[in-house]
């Protein structure tokens, strides 16, 4: 376990040595990023060998901070913490390969880059509510600069409503959270201390908090209406920001409910349960509904990702054990999936065609041209489907278990919002890859072709342009997409993996409180 | 009362080092300077200037923490100590900046001047009696408005120092009269005596007069809102250097005596204190017109100029919140918020003696044209912002968890503290506006590298150094003030 | 006692197969069809070696395999085989390599083509092999992704369109059996189908569930259900996607993957929630009765020749589901007969196989006309194909009076019994369903005539009867049509016992 803090000191390490190495060579700074990642994913794949599932956060480092304020550095982690951990790394690794085409300012790049990534390992290892807070702003501003300055489409602009948007969210966290702090005397930061605490706060002030942290949280993890700030970010953003932006940040948000605000404030909790519920339905409808109708190909990706997060957020306001296993489980899985999908549109697509607009990509046989880009976006659309066998599924199912045993309704809506997925994904990958796959959509005449007697024609010449403009597919990219597609695979098949984390981190007593209806 | 002078000696010891280094600069100037070219005669009286500044600290720690001194006018507490310092860093910090940076006429006079206004500042951290405090604020504030004007070749370098005097002379009319007032009521200039006497009073239409008299005059030193109007033109007209003493060291000594002077001495022991809503108010007004305003801005002076109104009703709820939680949250505040616009005026320096830098699109491309700027200008900035884990954060922190600790949102504190974090997304916006025409626009094909001078390009990096460190390990600063 | 995974095997084989033609990245076409084919006839000699083993005197499962899967969802996997599974198994073990054969002579992408078919194989034989809702789910829904596909690729100028539609239907339905599945799951914490009948029979389902809960799930099943059968009026995705289909698809879709639905019908529905589908019986009498009418009416009027042939399967579909739900509706009456109801179950189960054998031996047939009339397959573009192309014409009117159920053939004990049965139990339904008969008589007798007797028409001058390669999928499809025809016992003897025991179950908890 004693791995896992170093998840954090690599990447901080590994930002600065990347901006340093950057100045002399960008290749050495690529290495020095990949690197720095796999240290952080070798450093939670020790811990994760090593962990013993149990109730309850494992203590990691715990030293005292600021003494005057009852604020110490302490570290811990559960099985919850250790899934997140696990999918930074995988994804942080995933987005270096996916960013090494970037040929611009590339040691400032990964520079960024790692101290997002550090933040967002420090949020999810972190036992104090300070500390946590402190990683969490970490982990915005170099959003900012990510998007400002390698972003394409409007790129300023979404950078700074991302930006804004994650900061007040996180100003209202902080208002919620000093308000707690301060309420309950002023003595420690400590997440459990503040559990107890809070314990004794009135109705009322329980209400008011919860609301203040859980929808500063809340916007972060795209709640409906406050995930504007996603799809337009999550498109102006380059590859990896993007794929670190809904895989891992959004993550953050969902995170910090679960962690923070649920077990905080119980009566809270009860009194919101319903309108987070709906509000994360509408999100999951709402936001299918419009990436049915997006012309950008990314739009319709950074839609999916609100979208998805509506099952996670839904799946925390169920409060009961199934449901909230479900959820993290989904954060993991949406987490690969959503950087799969983003690094094929984003780096794999676009990157060659300069184009995002699904009408111009529909009349490019893509298929034939980027046959490895399609193969992976169609898994990857599968598998964001909730497709049976691939990650998406086990998550989504557990989720509606659990909704299902809060308010039938609920899985019920949520349940056409899989039927909404399954159409707006299969749009993508119909429109954007096989826009022109089937031979009557093009000059062409099948029958002639199947008479043909020839059997060493494998095409027909009018469609099969040998030569297209486009680079072939590299290495990295390559690597990175077998490595999200294999995370999300195994976990498909092999949910356990991580379930047997998570289910017995729902039994601590600070959890246990929260969810109704005992062990799953 | 007997004048010891040996006592006088030692109890202004920095002080008498500030002037007599300001007396050296002057007489080296005056031995060598005619034969030397201006930069030259610039360099030496800064690094002359910078020795005397250290002096002076060693001196501050020498003399240590040991309570009222000199009859009771000085107070060597914790607070004063720390304030001493804190202004002589800032001091340091800025004649590191001048030497190389400041191309000004009658170099050896502007760092007297200089000197002689930390002097000022230093004296106003360990007042503890009226009269001295009003002269060391004349001496620093008549220092100042120098400072202001004295790039006389620019027209609104002299305007900037002439509305920079107007309100000024106001704001000491006002000090003077609710000063007077004050020993009227208690018979007494001194704060501890004043204290007493006023808790045996019940609170009269006089006192009230009074305390609203203090609290414009401080408004106005401090740059609160409403009384904010001359921060602007100042921050755009002074040299950098003198913008980055005015909005630095100027607030940290002035939010010392203003907190030892309210807490210290009006403040009516039972309940609430009577000047706690008019400096709600003014912290409210401050927060929210500082900010807003600082949106519109296309200048990048008036732009820090505004951000330093909206942090100031920040620190003015940190004097409120003083009472309770001790000026250790206040003077971290003010320390790091002082250390963060040094650098940043710093920056301003050594782009305007690259060719001017007023608007933030002056600021375009600075990642190339020197990486290193671009860094330390967003540590500055984000501290000012208030991004972990630079110092700016923590000071917002602190300040805001006292403010809720004070009676959670009972009282007027805990709102304001509500009313500074909403506000601080909004500043997030203008901050982040600097730093993307810093780390994110191109540069224009005219601009070329930027050369930053060793001694400025050490004093921005040790800035940020500070501003990462003290984030860090706010317990540095904040230790200093448990038991004391 | 059996050490071999023999079902798994079954499973798996196609699909090791499509793992196989995927690394074979530069074969000839010719390998990889011959591989593609022996790869799908590999369900073919194992599904005879498990009909060898069977035990057809057992009603219970054989060949059980069991494992441990997820703990914290209480998944095992899971696998089983009874006598209406192994005869799905043997239909799609001769469905499948006949689908192969019918595509021999596909022009492009040979190799992607047999990939896809093997996957839709394995993805099939999953569904008819599965007992625990996890990977039953998980083959379900994996079986349209290589559907999806084939049609896109290859199919006629509409395939896209008639794609998405299939693919969102399906999926539309999934999704709230999905839904469905994760109540059912929450109330008794099981995936288990025989857990879940067996926990249904002592009333516990119900019971968690409350009475409104259990109808939403039902509801929700169904949905999952019918829309893949499909039952009308949720038809609508399934004459574009099987005339839009490219000929061994069409023959696969219609061959294996409609059977999915019956098959969940009978394996998850009927065992799980008997009361409810007693209950709703009366309106999906109706239903059926819809596809049986609406479905052969509506073939009649169709000048398109396969979607002729895919309204019909609408048709013969639905009654197995009529003949279910009218015994669903008779359980518990007390004059129930059940041998009335055992004899509507028989004839469901040889209804699917039959229909099997017909429908793809049919579609074949449309499909061979379609390629000699360079496209066409109007039923006015054709005329006296019997003088020009005899054999065809012989196969295809084979294929036809099976469909149609003319006695001696195949198609006609499974029609027969289930109207004898439906007769005793429903006698209405069975009355209405009779028009049915008729306008398939009607539509069928059509097709024979405007296309195989007339003048010859100028399309059909010069036409090459039917190749080798062409008749090698349609021999054993004919074969077995007249064999089972005459000797249905061969076919009946598997499934007796199961039917004897449903029917004697048929008393309502």
């Amino acid at each position: 376990m004693n791995a896992l803090p170093w998840t954090i000191y690599f990447s901080f390490a590994g930002a600065l040595l990347a901006l340093v190495a950057g100045t002399h060579s960008a290749a050495v700074a690529r290495r020095v990023a990949l690197t720095t990642a796999l240290a952080g994913l070798a450093a939670a794949a020790l811990a994760a060998a090593r962990f013993v599932p149990g109730p309850g956060m494992q203590d990691l480092q715990d030293v005292a901070w600021i003494p005057e304020l009852g604020i110490r550095y302490h570290l811990a982690a559960d099985g919850i913490s250790l899934t997140l951990v696990l999918l930074t790394g995988i994804a942080a690794t995933a987005g270096v390969l996916f960013s090494w085409n970037i040929e611009e300012r590339v040691g400032e790049f990964f520079a960024l880059y790692f101290a997002l990534i550090g933040g967002v390992y420090g949020v999810f290892l972190s036992a104090d509510a300070f500390v946590l807070f402190v990683f969490y702003e970490i982990a915005i501003v170099p959003k900012y600069f990510l998007i400002a300055n390698w972003g394409s489409t409007n790129r300023e602009y979404g950078a700074m409503k991302l930006v804004l948007y994650s900061f007040v969210g996180s100003a209202l966290v902080l208002a919620g959270l000093l308000w707690a702090y301060a309420a309950g005397g002023g003595k420690s930061f400590a997440l459990a201390d503040l559990v107890r605490t809070a314990a004794g706060f009135s109705r009322t002030e329980q209400l008011a908090m919860f609301a203040l942290v859980f929808l500063g949280f809340g916007i972060l993890a795209g709640l409906f209406p406050f995930h504007t700030w996603a799809p337009t970010g999550h498109v102006a953003a380059p590859t990896a920001a993007s794929m670190l932006l809904a895989g891992v940040v959004m993550k953050l948000g969902a995170y910090g409910c679960l962690r923070v605000a649920m077990p905080m404030f119980p009566a809270g909790l009860a009194f919101w349960q319903p309108a987070i519920a709906w509000l994360a339905i509408a999100g999951i409808l709402y936001a299918g509904l419009v990436a049915l109708v997006q012309e950008d190909f990314k739009f319709v990706i950074g839609y999916s990702s609100v979208s998805h997060m509506g099952f996670v957020l839904l799946g925390l306001a169920s409060a009961n054990p199934r449901a909230v296993s479900g959820a993290v489980l989904q954060m993991f899985s949406h987490g690969v999936i959503a950087g799969l999908l983003f690094a094929v549109v984003g780096r794999m697509v676009y990157e060659r065609t300069h184009t995002r607009r699904l009408a111009d990509l529909q009349a490019m046989p893509l298929h034939r041209w980027l046959p490895f880009p399609a193969l992976v976006f169609v898994l990857a659309g599968l598998a964001s489907m909730g497709m049976p066998g691939f990650s998406g599924f086990p998550s989504e199912l557990t989720i509606l278990i659990g909704a299902w045993k809060t308010s039938p309704v609920w899985a019920l809506c949520a349940g056409a919002g899989v039927l909404v997925a399954a159409a707006f994904t299969l749009r993508a990958i119909q429109v954007a890859f096989f826009g022109r796959a089937n031979r009557h959509e093009a000059p062409s005449h099948r029958i002639e072709a199947e008479l043909r007697t020839d059997d060493n024609v494998e095409t027909t010449p009018a469609l099969a342009t040998p030569h297209h403009p486009y680079a072939p597919i590299s290495w990295p990219e390559k690597a990175g997409a077998l490595l999200l597609i294999a995370a999300t695979v195994y976990i498909g098949l092999r949910p356990d993996f991580l379930l047997r984390w998570i289910t017995p981190a729902l039994e601590s007593p600070m959890l246990q409180a929260i969810l109704k209806g005992g062990t799953p | 009362m007997n004048v010891a002078y040996g006592d006088l000696l030692r109890a202004f010891l920095p002080e008498t080092c500030l002037v007599a280094g300001a007396l050296l600069v002057l007489a080296v100037d005056l031995a060598t300077g005619r034969r030397r070219a201006r930069p030259e005669r610039m360099a030496t009286a800064a690094v002359v200037g910078a020795i005397a500044v250290l002096a002076a600290a060693l001196g501050t720690l020498a003399m240590g923490t040991s309570g009222a001194a000199f009859g009771g006018v000085l107070v060597l507490d914790s607070l004063s100590v720390a304030t001493r310092l804190g202004v002589l860093l800032l001091a340091f910090l800025t004649l590191l900046l001048v030497g190389p940076l400041v191309r000004l006429p009658h170099p050896a006079e502007y760092v007297a001047v200089l000197l002689f206004a930390t002097a000022g500042l230093t004296m106003m951290a360990a007042a503890q009696q009226l009269l001295l405090a009003f002269v060391a604020l004349e001496l620093a504030s008549l220092s100042l408005y120098i400072l202001a004007g004295f790039d006389k070749s620019r027209p609104d370098s002299a305007e900037a120092a002439l509305k920079y005097f107007l309100f000024g002379g106001i704001s000491a009319a006002f000090l003077l009269f609710g000063f007077s007032l004050i020993y009227g009521l208690t018979g007494s200039i001194e704060l501890p005596e004043i204290a007493r006497t006023l808790a045996t009073q019940p609170p009269g239409p006089l006192l009230a007069v009074a305390l609203v008299m203090v609290l414009v005059a401080f408004g106005y030193k401090a740059a609160a809102a409403p009384f904010h109007l001359w921060a602007p033109d100042v921050y755009q007209g002074a040299p950098p250097s003198s913008a980055a003493l005015i909005a630095s060291a100027s607030k940290l000594a002035g939010f010392t005596l203003f907190v030892r002077l309210l807490w210290g001495g009006l403040a009516a022991p039972p309940g609430v204190p009577s000047w706690g809503a008019v400096a709600a108010i003014l912290a409210a007004v401050s927060l929210l017109l500082g900010n807003v305003a600082a949106l519109a801005q296309t200048n990048l002076r008036r732009l820090l100029a505004y951000s330093a109104i909206s942090h100031a009703g920040a620190l003015l709820l940190g004097v409120i919140v003083a009472g309770r939680a001790g000026p250790g949250p206040l003077f971290y505040y003010a320390a790091t918020y002082g250390i963060a616009t040094v650098g940043a005026f710093g920056v301003i320096a050594v782009l305007d003696r690259a060719g001017g830098c007023q608007t933030i699109a002056d600021l375009a491309g600075l990642h190339r044209r020197s990486p290193l700027l671009a860094g330390c200008l967003a540590v500055f900035v984000l501290s000012l912002a208030g991004i972990p884990p630079l110092a700016g954060f923590f000071g917002k922190f602190v300040v805001f968890a006292e403010a809720l600790r004070a009676g959670g949102l009972a009282g007027a504190p805990g709102w304001l503290a509500l009313l500074a974090i909403a506000m601080s997304a909004v500043a997030l916006y203008y901050y982040l506006q600097i730093l993307k025409q810093a780390l994110v626009a191109p540069a224009s094909p005219i601009a070329s590298r930027l050369a930053v001078p060793a001694t400025a390009a050490a004093a921005l990096v040790a800035a940020a150094l500070l501003l990462l460190g003290l984030g860090l390990y706010p317990s540095v600063l904040l230790r200093l003030f448990v038991s004391g | 006692m059996n050490q071999v995974p023999w079902l798994s095997l079954v499973i798996f084989t196609p699909w090791a197969g499509a793992v196989l033609l995927a690394l074979l990245r530069r074969a000839h076409p010719h390998v990889c069809r011959t591989l593609a084919l022996g790869f799908s006839l590999s369900t073919l000699a194992l599904s005879l070696f498990l009909l060898a083993r069977f035990d057809p005197g057992r009603s219970g499962l054989q060949f059980p395999e069991l494992q441990v899967w997820i703990s914290a969802l209480n998944v095992h996997y899971r696998l089983g085989l009874d006598g209406l599974s192994l005869i799905l198994v043997l239909l799609t073990g001769l469905v499948a390599p006949a689908a192969q054969l019918a595509s021999w002579r596909l022009g492009h992408s040979v190799r992607l083509f047999g990939l896809l078919l093997l996957l839709l194989q394995g993805a099939a034989l999953g569904v008819f092999l599965a007992l625990d809702f996890f990977h039953w789910f998980i083959f379900w829904e994996l079986s349209l992704v290589p559907a999806y596909f084939l049609i896109k690729f290859w199919g006629g100028s509409g395939a896209s369109r008639a794609a998405y539609q299939f693919v969102v239907y399906t999926i539309g339905g999934s999704a709230f059996m999905l839904v469905g599945f994760a109540a059912l799951f929450g109330a008794t914490g099981t995936f288990d189908f025989l857990e879940l009948a067996r926990r249904a029979a002592e009333g516990e389902v119900a019971a968690r569930l409350g009475p409104w809960g259990v109808r939403a799930v039902f509801l929700g099943v169904f949905l999952g259900l019918a829309v893949k059968v499909p039952l009308w009026p949720l038809h609508t995705w399934l004459p574009p996607a099987y005339a839009e289909a490219p000929t061994g698809v069409s023959m696969f879709l219609t061959g294996v993957m409609s059977k999915m639905g019956v098959y969940g019908f009978l394996r998850i529905l009927w065992p799980i929630f008997p009361a409810e589908l007693h209950a709703a019986a009366p309106c999906l009498i109706v239903l059926a009765l819809g596809g049986v009418v609406l479905g052969a009416w509506a073939a009649m009027r169709q000048t398109d020749l396969k979607r002729m042939v895919a309204y019909s399967s609408v048709n013969h579909l639905s009654y197995c589901l009529l003949a279910l739900f009218a015994v669903a509706h008779a359980t518990g009456r007390p004059g129930l007969s059940s041998p009335a109801a055992a004899s509507a179950l028989s004839g469901t189960l040889l209804q699917l196989f039959n229909h099997g054998l017909s429908a793809a031996a049919l579609f074949h047939c449309v499909g061979l006309l379609e390629v000699r009339a360079g496209g066409r397959r109007g039923l006015d573009d054709f005329g006296g194909v019997r003088t020009v192309a005899p054999v065809l014409a012989g196969f295809c009117g084979v294929a036809m009076f099976s469909s149609l159920g003319l006695p001696g053939l195949n198609g006609f004990v499974g029609e027969f019994l289930i109207f004898r049965g439906v007769f005793g139990l429903a006698p209405a339904a069975a009355g209405i369903a009779c028009l049915g008969l008729l306008a398939t008589a009607l539509f069928l007798l059509t097709f024979w005539q405007r296309v195989f007797h007339g003048p010859t028409g100028a399309s059909v001058a010069g036409w090459r009867d039917l190749t080798l390669v062409e008749i090698a999928p349609l021999v054993p499809l004919t074969v077995l049509m007249f064999v089972l025809g005459v000797y249905p016992q061969l076919l009946a003897g598997l499934i007796n016992p199961l039917v004897t025991a449903w029917a004697g179950h048929l008393v309502l908890p």
